[in-house]
Protein backbone atom coordinates (compact mmCIF):
# COMPACT_ATOMS: atom_id res chain seq x y z
CA UNK A 1 0.00 0.00 0.00
CA UNK A 2 2.63 2.53 1.00
CA UNK A 3 4.58 1.68 -2.16
CA UNK A 4 1.95 3.22 -4.39
CA UNK A 5 3.30 6.21 -6.25
CA UNK A 6 0.99 9.14 -5.82
CA UNK A 7 1.70 12.79 -6.29
CA UNK A 8 1.82 14.25 -2.81
CA UNK A 9 -0.93 16.75 -2.22
CA UNK A 10 0.02 20.10 -0.79
CA UNK A 11 -0.07 19.99 2.98
CA UNK A 12 -0.96 23.34 4.52
CA UNK A 13 1.27 23.02 7.53
CA UNK A 14 4.21 20.72 8.14
CA UNK A 15 2.83 17.66 10.00
CA UNK A 16 3.70 17.16 13.63
CA UNK A 17 6.56 14.86 14.45
CA UNK A 18 5.92 11.13 14.37
CA UNK A 19 3.23 11.24 11.70
CA UNK A 20 3.48 8.82 8.83
CA UNK A 21 3.13 9.96 5.28
CA UNK A 22 -0.33 8.42 5.07
CA UNK A 23 -1.54 10.28 8.12
CA UNK A 24 -0.01 13.49 6.90
CA UNK A 25 -1.87 13.14 3.62
CA UNK A 26 -5.14 12.43 5.37
CA UNK A 27 -4.61 15.31 7.77
CA UNK A 28 -3.89 17.66 4.94
CA UNK A 29 -7.00 16.62 3.05
CA UNK A 30 -9.11 16.85 6.12
CA UNK A 31 -7.75 20.24 7.07
CA UNK A 32 -8.57 21.53 3.61
CA UNK A 33 -12.11 20.19 3.81
CA UNK A 34 -12.52 21.50 7.33
CA UNK A 35 -11.28 24.96 6.49
CA UNK A 36 -14.03 25.28 3.90
CA UNK A 37 -16.79 24.79 6.50
CA UNK A 38 -16.05 25.47 10.15
CA UNK A 39 -12.87 25.70 12.07
CA UNK A 40 -11.42 24.91 15.44
CA UNK A 41 -14.43 23.50 17.29
CA UNK A 42 -14.26 20.32 19.39
CA UNK A 43 -16.57 18.23 17.19
CA UNK A 44 -14.08 18.78 14.38
CA UNK A 45 -11.40 17.48 16.69
CA UNK A 46 -13.46 14.39 17.53
CA UNK A 47 -14.14 13.67 13.89
CA UNK A 48 -10.47 14.22 13.17
CA UNK A 49 -9.44 11.75 15.89
CA UNK A 50 -11.73 9.17 14.38
CA UNK A 51 -10.51 9.91 10.90
CA UNK A 52 -6.83 9.45 11.67
CA UNK A 53 -7.35 6.45 13.97
CA UNK A 54 -4.93 3.60 13.27
CA UNK A 55 -5.82 0.01 12.41
CA UNK A 56 -6.97 -1.90 15.51
CA UNK A 57 -3.89 -4.12 15.52
CA UNK A 58 -1.53 -1.14 15.26
CA UNK A 59 -2.97 0.67 18.25
CA UNK A 60 -0.65 0.83 21.26
CA UNK A 61 -2.31 0.00 24.61
CA UNK A 62 -2.51 3.73 25.40
CA UNK A 63 -3.96 4.58 22.02
CA UNK A 64 -6.50 1.77 22.36
CA UNK A 65 -7.54 3.12 25.74
CA UNK A 66 -8.06 6.55 24.24
CA UNK A 67 -10.04 5.14 21.33
CA UNK A 68 -12.30 3.05 23.61
CA UNK A 69 -12.85 6.02 25.92
CA UNK A 70 -13.77 8.22 22.95
CA UNK A 71 -16.25 5.61 21.68
CA UNK A 72 -17.81 5.13 25.11
CA UNK A 73 -18.25 8.88 25.44
CA UNK A 74 -19.81 9.27 22.01
CA UNK A 75 -22.14 6.27 22.38
CA UNK A 76 -23.19 7.23 25.91
CA UNK A 77 -24.11 10.65 24.60
CA UNK A 78 -25.90 9.28 21.55
CA UNK A 79 -28.02 6.69 23.39
CA UNK A 80 -28.46 8.57 26.67
CA UNK A 81 -27.32 5.68 28.86
CA UNK A 82 -23.92 4.33 29.94
CA UNK A 83 -22.36 2.27 27.17
CA UNK A 84 -19.12 0.35 27.64
CA UNK A 85 -16.77 -0.55 24.80
CA UNK A 86 -14.08 -3.11 25.67
CA UNK A 87 -11.42 -4.88 23.69
CA UNK A 88 -11.26 -8.25 25.48
CA UNK A 89 -8.44 -10.33 23.98
CA UNK A 90 -8.86 -13.97 22.95
CA UNK A 91 -8.31 -16.54 25.73
CA UNK A 92 -5.23 -18.75 25.65
CA UNK A 93 -5.74 -22.33 24.52
CA UNK A 94 -9.20 -21.72 23.14
CA UNK A 95 -10.46 -22.40 19.64
CA UNK A 96 -14.20 -21.97 19.44
CA UNK A 97 -16.48 -24.40 17.67
CA UNK A 98 -20.21 -24.54 17.11
CA UNK A 99 -22.60 -27.36 16.36
CA UNK A 100 -26.23 -27.35 15.28
CA UNK A 101 -28.57 -30.33 15.38
CA UNK A 102 -30.65 -30.24 12.19
CA UNK A 103 -32.95 -32.97 13.47
CA UNK A 104 -34.05 -30.73 16.32
CA UNK A 105 -34.26 -27.23 14.82
CA UNK A 106 -37.93 -26.32 14.25
CA UNK A 107 -37.32 -23.06 12.39
CA UNK A 108 -38.93 -20.79 15.01
CA UNK A 109 -36.43 -17.97 14.41
CA UNK A 110 -36.00 -17.25 18.14
CA UNK A 111 -32.23 -17.24 17.50
CA UNK A 112 -32.53 -14.62 14.74
CA UNK A 113 -34.19 -12.05 16.97
CA UNK A 114 -32.25 -12.97 20.12
CA UNK A 115 -29.14 -12.21 18.09
CA UNK A 116 -30.48 -8.85 16.89
CA UNK A 117 -31.16 -7.75 20.48
CA UNK A 118 -27.84 -8.97 21.79
CA UNK A 119 -25.61 -7.71 19.01
CA UNK A 120 -27.19 -4.31 18.35
CA UNK A 121 -28.14 -4.94 14.75
CA UNK A 122 -30.05 -2.24 12.97
CA UNK A 123 -33.84 -2.67 13.25
CA UNK A 124 -34.67 -0.44 10.31
CA UNK A 125 -33.06 -0.97 7.86
CA UNK A 126 -33.28 -4.58 8.98
CA UNK A 127 -30.11 -6.60 9.59
CA UNK A 128 -30.15 -10.25 10.60
CA UNK A 129 -27.00 -12.32 11.09
CA UNK A 130 -28.87 -15.65 11.00
CA UNK A 131 -30.82 -16.84 7.98
CA UNK A 132 -33.07 -19.82 8.69
CA UNK A 133 -33.53 -21.87 5.54
CA UNK A 134 -36.53 -24.12 5.08
CA UNK A 135 -35.96 -27.19 2.93
CA UNK A 136 -37.79 -30.34 1.91
CA UNK A 137 -37.05 -33.45 3.92
CA UNK A 138 -37.35 -35.45 0.72
CA UNK A 139 -34.64 -33.49 -1.05
CA UNK A 140 -32.29 -33.05 1.88
CA UNK A 141 -29.84 -30.16 2.09
CA UNK A 142 -30.39 -28.39 -1.21
CA UNK A 143 -29.46 -24.74 -1.00
CA UNK A 144 -30.87 -23.93 -4.42
CA UNK A 145 -34.31 -24.97 -3.26
CA UNK A 146 -34.22 -23.32 0.16
CA UNK A 147 -36.70 -20.73 1.37
CA UNK A 148 -35.79 -18.15 4.00
CA UNK A 149 -39.13 -16.30 3.84
CA UNK A 150 -41.49 -19.03 5.08
CA UNK A 151 -44.29 -17.68 7.24
CA UNK A 152 -46.39 -20.52 8.63
CA UNK A 153 -48.91 -20.36 11.43
CA UNK A 154 -46.84 -22.92 13.32
CA UNK A 155 -43.52 -24.65 12.74
CA UNK A 156 -42.19 -27.19 11.96
CA UNK A 157 -44.22 -27.44 8.75
CA UNK A 158 -45.13 -30.88 7.44
CA UNK A 159 -42.33 -32.42 5.39
CA UNK A 160 -39.89 -29.58 6.00
CA UNK A 161 -36.68 -29.19 7.93
CA UNK A 162 -34.75 -26.09 8.88
CA UNK A 163 -31.14 -25.06 8.53
CA UNK A 164 -30.02 -21.83 10.18
CA UNK A 165 -26.98 -20.35 8.44
CA UNK A 166 -24.75 -17.61 9.81
CA UNK A 167 -21.01 -16.93 9.78
CA UNK A 168 -19.18 -20.27 9.75
CA UNK A 169 -15.99 -18.76 11.26
CA UNK A 170 -13.85 -20.49 8.65
CA UNK A 171 -10.29 -21.42 9.51
CA UNK A 172 -9.45 -20.70 5.88
CA UNK A 173 -11.68 -17.67 5.54
CA UNK A 174 -12.08 -16.27 2.00
CA UNK A 175 -13.58 -13.02 3.30
CA UNK A 176 -10.49 -11.96 5.19
CA UNK A 177 -8.23 -12.88 2.26
CA UNK A 178 -9.94 -10.56 -0.17
CA UNK A 179 -10.20 -7.51 2.08
CA UNK A 180 -8.05 -4.90 0.34
CA UNK A 181 -7.30 -2.99 3.53
CA UNK A 182 -6.96 -5.80 6.08
CA UNK A 183 -10.02 -4.66 8.00
CA UNK A 184 -11.17 -8.23 8.69
CA UNK A 185 -9.11 -11.09 10.08
CA UNK A 186 -9.23 -14.29 12.10
CA UNK A 187 -8.49 -13.93 15.80
CA UNK A 188 -6.42 -16.51 17.75
CA UNK A 189 -9.64 -18.05 19.18
CA UNK A 190 -10.89 -18.62 15.65
CA UNK A 191 -13.47 -15.83 15.43
CA UNK A 192 -13.36 -13.75 12.24
CA UNK A 193 -13.71 -10.11 13.23
CA UNK A 194 -14.02 -6.73 11.54
CA UNK A 195 -12.51 -3.39 12.51
CA UNK A 196 -15.57 -1.30 11.63
CA UNK A 197 -13.44 1.85 11.72
CA UNK A 198 -11.00 0.49 9.15
CA UNK A 199 -13.59 -1.05 6.78
CA UNK A 200 -13.94 1.00 3.61
CA UNK A 201 -17.25 -0.59 2.61
CA UNK A 202 -16.05 -2.10 -0.67
CA UNK A 203 -18.04 -5.30 0.04
CA UNK A 204 -15.43 -7.59 -1.53
CA UNK A 205 -15.80 -9.83 1.52
CA UNK A 206 -19.54 -10.14 0.91
CA UNK A 207 -18.82 -11.33 -2.61
CA UNK A 208 -16.18 -13.75 -1.35
CA UNK A 209 -18.22 -15.37 1.42
CA UNK A 210 -19.79 -18.61 0.12
CA UNK A 211 -22.31 -18.64 3.00
CA UNK A 212 -23.93 -15.24 2.52
CA UNK A 213 -23.07 -14.46 6.12
CA UNK A 214 -21.92 -10.85 5.84
CA UNK A 215 -24.19 -7.81 5.97
CA UNK A 216 -23.65 -4.28 4.72
CA UNK A 217 -25.03 -1.19 6.39
CA UNK A 218 -26.56 0.50 3.37
CA UNK A 219 -28.36 3.02 5.53
CA UNK A 220 -27.73 4.60 8.90
CA UNK A 221 -28.23 1.77 11.44
CA UNK A 222 -31.15 2.40 13.74
CA UNK A 223 -31.33 0.90 17.25
CA UNK A 224 -33.92 2.18 19.76
CA UNK A 225 -31.99 3.51 22.77
CA UNK A 226 -34.01 1.44 25.25
CA UNK A 227 -33.22 -1.74 23.30
CA UNK A 228 -29.49 -1.08 22.97
CA UNK A 229 -27.28 -3.67 24.64
CA UNK A 230 -24.86 -1.36 26.46
CA UNK A 231 -22.17 -3.99 27.08
CA UNK A 232 -20.18 -3.89 23.86
CA UNK A 233 -16.87 -4.90 22.33
CA UNK A 234 -14.77 -3.00 19.82
CA UNK A 235 -14.56 -6.02 17.49
CA UNK A 236 -18.04 -7.23 18.34
CA UNK A 237 -21.42 -5.74 19.06
CA UNK A 238 -20.72 -2.02 19.38
CA UNK A 239 -23.11 0.01 17.21
CA UNK A 240 -21.75 0.12 13.68
CA UNK A 241 -21.59 3.19 11.45
CA UNK A 242 -23.23 3.39 8.04
CA UNK A 243 -21.22 2.05 5.11
CA UNK A 244 -19.42 -0.83 6.82
CA UNK A 245 -19.76 -4.61 6.79
CA UNK A 246 -20.76 -6.61 9.84
CA UNK A 247 -21.49 -10.24 10.70
CA UNK A 248 -21.88 -12.80 13.46
CA UNK A 249 -18.95 -13.01 15.90
CA UNK A 250 -20.40 -15.85 18.00
CA UNK A 251 -21.22 -13.14 20.54
CA UNK A 252 -17.57 -12.29 21.05
CA UNK A 253 -18.54 -10.02 23.96
CA UNK A 254 -20.09 -13.01 25.74
CA UNK A 255 -17.91 -15.98 24.78
CA UNK A 256 -14.64 -14.27 25.71
CA UNK A 257 -16.08 -13.91 29.21
CA UNK A 258 -16.98 -17.61 29.31
CA UNK A 259 -20.68 -17.28 28.46
CA UNK A 260 -22.57 -19.14 25.76
CA UNK A 261 -23.57 -17.17 22.67
CA UNK A 262 -27.06 -15.70 22.85
CA UNK A 263 -28.49 -17.97 20.14
CA UNK A 264 -27.48 -21.03 22.19
CA UNK A 265 -29.37 -19.70 25.20
CA UNK A 266 -32.55 -18.66 23.40
CA UNK A 267 -32.98 -21.83 21.32
CA UNK A 268 -36.15 -23.46 22.74
CA UNK A 269 -35.23 -26.95 21.52
CA UNK A 270 -31.55 -27.02 22.51
CA UNK A 271 -30.38 -27.51 18.93
CA UNK A 272 -27.39 -25.19 19.29
CA UNK A 273 -24.13 -26.26 20.91
CA UNK A 274 -20.97 -24.33 21.59
CA UNK A 275 -17.59 -24.88 23.16
CA UNK A 276 -13.83 -25.11 23.00
CA UNK A 277 -12.53 -27.42 20.28
CA UNK A 278 -9.23 -27.80 22.15
CA UNK A 279 -10.91 -29.12 25.30
CA UNK A 280 -11.43 -32.90 24.93
CA UNK A 281 -14.19 -32.84 27.58
CA UNK A 282 -16.27 -30.13 25.93
CA UNK A 283 -19.71 -30.87 24.52
CA UNK A 284 -18.58 -29.74 21.08
CA UNK A 285 -15.87 -32.39 21.08
CA UNK A 286 -18.37 -35.01 22.26
CA UNK A 287 -20.59 -34.16 19.31
CA UNK A 288 -17.80 -34.24 16.74
CA UNK A 289 -16.56 -37.55 18.08
CA UNK A 290 -19.94 -39.25 18.53
CA UNK A 291 -22.30 -37.77 15.94
CA UNK A 292 -22.25 -37.68 12.18
CA UNK A 293 -21.27 -34.06 11.63
CA UNK A 294 -20.82 -32.28 8.34
CA UNK A 295 -19.72 -28.83 7.28
CA UNK A 296 -21.37 -26.65 4.70
CA UNK A 297 -19.73 -26.52 1.25
CA UNK A 298 -16.84 -28.69 2.34
CA UNK A 299 -15.53 -28.77 -1.23
CA UNK A 300 -14.51 -25.10 -1.02
CA UNK A 301 -11.89 -25.86 1.63
CA UNK A 302 -13.01 -22.96 3.79
CA UNK A 303 -12.76 -25.22 6.85
CA UNK A 304 -15.71 -23.91 8.85
CA UNK A 305 -15.78 -24.34 12.62
CA UNK A 306 -19.56 -24.59 12.41
CA UNK A 307 -20.71 -28.21 12.35
CA UNK A 308 -24.15 -29.43 11.38
CA UNK A 309 -25.31 -32.84 12.52
CA UNK A 310 -28.31 -35.10 12.91
CA UNK A 311 -28.67 -35.98 16.57
CA UNK A 312 -31.60 -38.34 16.15
CA UNK B 1 -25.02 -9.02 29.61
CA UNK B 2 -25.30 -11.75 32.12
CA UNK B 3 -26.22 -15.09 30.66
CA UNK B 4 -28.22 -16.62 33.48
CA UNK B 5 -31.86 -15.74 33.17
CA UNK B 6 -33.91 -16.24 36.32
CA UNK B 7 -36.52 -18.24 34.40
CA UNK B 8 -34.01 -20.97 33.68
CA UNK B 9 -33.35 -21.52 37.34
CA UNK B 10 -30.17 -21.64 39.30
CA UNK B 11 -27.77 -24.36 40.29
CA UNK B 12 -29.81 -26.63 42.50
CA UNK B 13 -28.36 -27.22 45.93
CA UNK B 14 -29.54 -30.78 46.23
CA UNK B 15 -28.96 -32.89 49.29
CA UNK B 16 -27.98 -35.90 47.18
CA UNK B 17 -24.35 -35.96 46.09
CA UNK B 18 -25.34 -37.65 42.82
CA UNK B 19 -27.45 -34.68 41.82
CA UNK B 20 -24.61 -32.23 42.38
CA UNK B 21 -23.02 -33.50 39.17
CA UNK B 22 -25.91 -32.11 37.21
CA UNK B 23 -26.96 -28.66 38.37
CA UNK B 24 -30.53 -28.65 37.18
CA UNK B 25 -33.27 -26.07 37.28
CA UNK B 26 -36.12 -26.85 39.71
CA UNK B 27 -38.83 -29.22 38.46
CA UNK B 28 -41.57 -27.35 36.56
CA UNK B 29 -44.58 -28.21 38.71
CA UNK B 30 -47.98 -26.91 37.68
CA UNK B 31 -49.42 -24.43 40.16
CA UNK B 32 -50.94 -25.97 43.23
CA UNK B 33 -50.22 -29.65 42.59
CA UNK B 34 -47.09 -30.13 44.67
CA UNK B 35 -46.58 -31.46 47.29
CA UNK B 36 -48.85 -34.35 46.34
CA UNK B 37 -49.08 -35.37 50.01
CA UNK B 38 -51.32 -32.36 50.57
CA UNK B 39 -54.16 -34.51 49.24
CA UNK B 40 -52.78 -38.04 49.08
CA UNK B 41 -52.37 -39.23 52.67
CA UNK B 42 -50.24 -42.25 53.64
CA UNK B 43 -53.21 -44.26 54.89
CA UNK B 44 -55.29 -43.81 51.73
CA UNK B 45 -56.59 -46.92 50.01
CA UNK B 46 -54.78 -47.38 46.70
CA UNK B 47 -56.25 -49.16 43.69
CA UNK B 48 -53.22 -50.43 41.82
CA UNK B 49 -55.11 -51.59 38.77
CA UNK B 50 -54.74 -48.98 35.99
CA UNK B 51 -57.93 -46.94 35.84
CA UNK B 52 -59.08 -43.48 34.90
CA UNK B 53 -58.30 -40.97 37.65
CA UNK B 54 -61.06 -38.54 38.38
CA UNK B 55 -59.28 -35.56 39.89
CA UNK B 56 -56.37 -35.13 37.46
CA UNK B 57 -58.51 -34.87 34.36
CA UNK B 58 -56.32 -32.18 32.80
CA UNK B 59 -53.52 -34.70 32.46
CA UNK B 60 -53.79 -36.57 29.18
CA UNK B 61 -51.33 -39.43 29.10
CA UNK B 62 -49.80 -39.65 25.68
CA UNK B 63 -46.59 -41.45 26.53
CA UNK B 64 -46.82 -45.17 25.83
CA UNK B 65 -50.26 -44.96 27.44
CA UNK B 66 -51.24 -48.48 26.38
CA UNK B 67 -48.61 -49.98 28.64
CA UNK B 68 -48.17 -47.46 31.39
CA UNK B 69 -50.06 -45.40 33.90
CA UNK B 70 -49.55 -43.05 36.89
CA UNK B 71 -48.07 -45.45 39.41
CA UNK B 72 -45.36 -46.68 37.04
CA UNK B 73 -43.49 -43.47 37.85
CA UNK B 74 -45.31 -41.90 40.81
CA UNK B 75 -45.04 -43.75 44.10
CA UNK B 76 -48.26 -44.64 45.87
CA UNK B 77 -46.70 -44.98 49.33
CA UNK B 78 -44.41 -41.95 49.09
CA UNK B 79 -46.44 -39.45 47.14
CA UNK B 80 -43.82 -36.70 46.97
CA UNK B 81 -41.32 -39.00 45.29
CA UNK B 82 -40.96 -40.91 42.08
CA UNK B 83 -39.70 -44.46 41.88
CA UNK B 84 -37.48 -46.34 39.50
CA UNK B 85 -38.54 -49.64 37.95
CA UNK B 86 -36.83 -51.53 40.76
CA UNK B 87 -38.75 -49.59 43.39
CA UNK B 88 -35.99 -47.25 44.54
CA UNK B 89 -37.35 -43.82 45.43
CA UNK B 90 -35.96 -40.72 43.76
CA UNK B 91 -36.83 -37.05 44.26
CA UNK B 92 -38.44 -35.04 41.48
CA UNK B 93 -35.15 -33.15 41.09
CA UNK B 94 -33.54 -36.33 39.77
CA UNK B 95 -36.28 -37.34 37.37
CA UNK B 96 -33.68 -37.80 34.61
CA UNK B 97 -32.74 -41.11 36.26
CA UNK B 98 -36.30 -42.26 35.82
CA UNK B 99 -36.55 -41.12 32.19
CA UNK B 100 -33.16 -42.66 31.43
CA UNK B 101 -34.44 -46.15 32.26
CA UNK B 102 -36.10 -46.26 28.84
CA UNK B 103 -34.28 -43.40 27.08
CA UNK B 104 -30.74 -44.56 27.79
CA UNK B 105 -28.90 -43.00 24.86
CA UNK B 106 -30.76 -39.73 25.45
CA UNK B 107 -29.67 -39.67 29.09
CA UNK B 108 -26.09 -40.34 28.01
CA UNK B 109 -26.23 -37.47 25.52
CA UNK B 110 -27.89 -35.21 28.06
CA UNK B 111 -25.13 -35.84 30.57
CA UNK B 112 -22.53 -35.04 27.89
CA UNK B 113 -24.35 -31.83 26.98
CA UNK B 114 -25.48 -32.94 23.55
CA UNK B 115 -29.16 -33.40 24.32
CA UNK B 116 -31.09 -30.48 25.76
CA UNK B 117 -30.20 -26.91 26.41
CA UNK B 118 -27.43 -25.72 28.66
CA UNK B 119 -27.09 -22.13 29.72
CA UNK B 120 -24.46 -20.21 31.64
CA UNK B 121 -20.78 -20.68 30.90
CA UNK B 122 -19.25 -22.88 28.21
CA UNK B 123 -16.06 -22.98 30.31
CA UNK B 124 -17.48 -23.12 33.83
CA UNK B 125 -20.72 -23.27 35.80
CA UNK B 126 -23.67 -24.14 33.61
CA UNK B 127 -27.31 -24.89 34.18
CA UNK B 128 -29.07 -27.97 32.89
CA UNK B 129 -32.78 -28.37 32.45
CA UNK B 130 -34.61 -31.39 33.77
CA UNK B 131 -36.35 -33.52 31.12
CA UNK B 132 -39.82 -32.22 32.16
CA UNK B 133 -38.67 -28.61 31.70
CA UNK B 134 -39.00 -29.16 27.95
CA UNK B 135 -40.98 -32.40 27.58
CA UNK B 136 -44.18 -32.80 29.52
CA UNK B 137 -43.69 -36.23 31.10
CA UNK B 138 -47.31 -37.09 30.34
CA UNK B 139 -47.12 -36.00 26.69
CA UNK B 140 -43.47 -35.54 25.81
CA UNK B 141 -43.66 -34.68 22.14
CA UNK B 142 -42.82 -31.03 21.36
CA UNK B 143 -45.76 -28.83 20.55
CA UNK B 144 -45.55 -26.70 17.38
CA UNK B 145 -44.56 -23.04 17.82
CA UNK B 146 -45.47 -19.86 16.02
CA UNK B 147 -42.35 -18.71 14.18
CA UNK B 148 -41.08 -15.15 14.49
CA UNK B 149 -41.55 -12.94 11.47
CA UNK B 150 -39.60 -13.69 8.29
CA UNK B 151 -36.85 -11.34 7.14
CA UNK B 152 -37.79 -8.53 4.79
CA UNK B 153 -37.49 -9.41 1.14
CA UNK B 154 -34.86 -7.48 -0.72
CA UNK B 155 -37.43 -5.76 -2.89
CA UNK B 156 -39.22 -4.50 0.23
CA UNK B 157 -36.13 -2.64 1.45
CA UNK B 158 -36.18 0.98 0.37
Amino acid sequence: MSDLTVTPLPVPEPPAEGFTRREALILGLFALAGAATTSGCSSDQKAMDEFVQKHFKDLSPEELKTVLARMEKNLTKKYGKPVTVSATPAMEGVLFGYALDLSRCIGCRRCVYGCVDENNQSRDPQTHYITVLEMDKEKGVDLQDANAYYDHETVPAEGKFYMPVSCQQCENSPCSKVCPVGATWKEPDGIVVIDYNWCIGCRSCIAACPYGARRFNWGEPNIPADELNPVTEYLGNRPRPRGVVEKCTWCLHRVRKGLYPKCVEVCPVGARKFGNLLDPDSEIRYIIENKRVFILKEELNTQPKFFYYYGL
Amino acid sequence: MTGAKPAVGTVAASAKPAAALFPVAPPPFSDGVFPCSECHKPGDKVDRVPHKVEFHEDIVLHHDEKNRWCLDCHDAAHRDSLHLADGRLIPFTESYRLCGQCHGPTLRNWKAGEHGKRTGSWSGAKQYLLCPSCHSPHSPHFKPLKPKSPPLRQEAIK
